[in-house]
């Protein structure tokens, strides 16, 4: 009685939606790796990826995580698809899994998890001394044109030669287009 | 009063390191090339919740770890594009993307 009525304050609802979300990231992420069809991937992609968004979200940042939803599951897993419609067809048979290759790869991604979690587990870590407490969008937009207005000009040059050189190599390179 | 699961920093860095072992365990498994793109993705991913994580429980200033997410998700946005265009140009060249039968530089 008492852990039913715990789970409809806040906290509990709060808490209940975590592992909600939780459970989406990491469910998302194994049927990204896992799924043999790779269309299935893209999807458990976009699932994990939302699950992410709303880690953010109870991480205070509900711009990056609006952000987050926007970029990745709406233009890179959109992206992913078109690049699966314009390769590999689906039906061709896929050939079978190297049961080897596969123990070595769990073994070498269970080592390193095993590896991190010890070392988060033996960390101190101490919050930094001042802090402040201004979560708001309005500084985001102020840091982004003032203390980081190079690297934001930076990453805008960026994208647009990745965007011109995707354009080049997808067109087929020099001549034989 | 207790500490909720949601609002300690180990929660947030256990789940990252388990979203990048799944992506580690993609990119040594698979040989579809779009499949190492998707598992690129969750390392990437891995580490902006690291990022957001350490910008929520310790940084000075919470907006420069936003900053650094949204940076990192440029640079993944630029990075998609350029690998799916060479999947597509491979693809018309080779007629396969599975990673083994890429081996035209081996001599």
């Amino acid at each position: 009685m008492t852990a039913i009525s715990a789970l409809f304050t806040p906290q509990g609802i709060a808490t209940l939606a975590f592992f909600m979300v939780v459970g989406m990231t990491v469910l998302g992420a194994l049927i990204a790796v896992a799924a043999r069809n790779i269309f299935h991937n893209v999807l458990g992609l976009a699932l994990s990826l939302m699950g992410v968004a709303g880690l953010f979200l109870y991480l205070n940042s509900p711009f990056v995580a609006m952000m987050e939803i926007l970029i990745y599951v709406g233009a890179i897993c959109i992206a992913i698809c078109f690049a699966i419609m314009l390769s590999e067809p689906l039906y061709l048979p896929k050939p079978p899994r190297n049961l080897v290759k596969m123990l070595g790869a769990g073994a070498g991604a269970g080592l390193t998890l095993v590896f991190l979690g010890l070392l988060i587990k033996k960390t101190k870590w101490t919050p930094a001394v001042e802090r402040s407490t201004d979560w708001s969008i309005t500084t985001l937009g102020h840091y982004l044109l003032t203390n980081y207005a190079l690297i934001f000009e930076l990453i805008s040059l960026l994208l647009l030669v990745a965007m011109l050189g995707s354009i080049v190599i997808a067109r087929g390179g020099r001549g034989s287009s | 009063m207790k500490m909720l699961l949601f609002n300690q920093l180990e929660t947030y860095l256990y789940l990252a390191i388990v979203l990048f072992a799944i992506g580690l365990y993609g990119v040594l498994a698979r040989r579809s090339l779009i499949a190492l793109l998707i598992s690129v993705e969750l390392i990437l991913n891995a580490a902006s919740l690291n990022f957001m994580a350490f910008n929520r429980f310790l940084a000075p200033h919470p907006a420069v770890g936003q900053i650094i997410t949204l940076f990192i998700m440029a640079v993944a946005a630029a990075e998609a594009a350029i690998a799916l265009s060479i999947i597509v140009a491979l693809y018309r060249k080779l007629k396969t993307i599975n990673i083994e039968q890429a081996t035209e530089l081996r001599g």
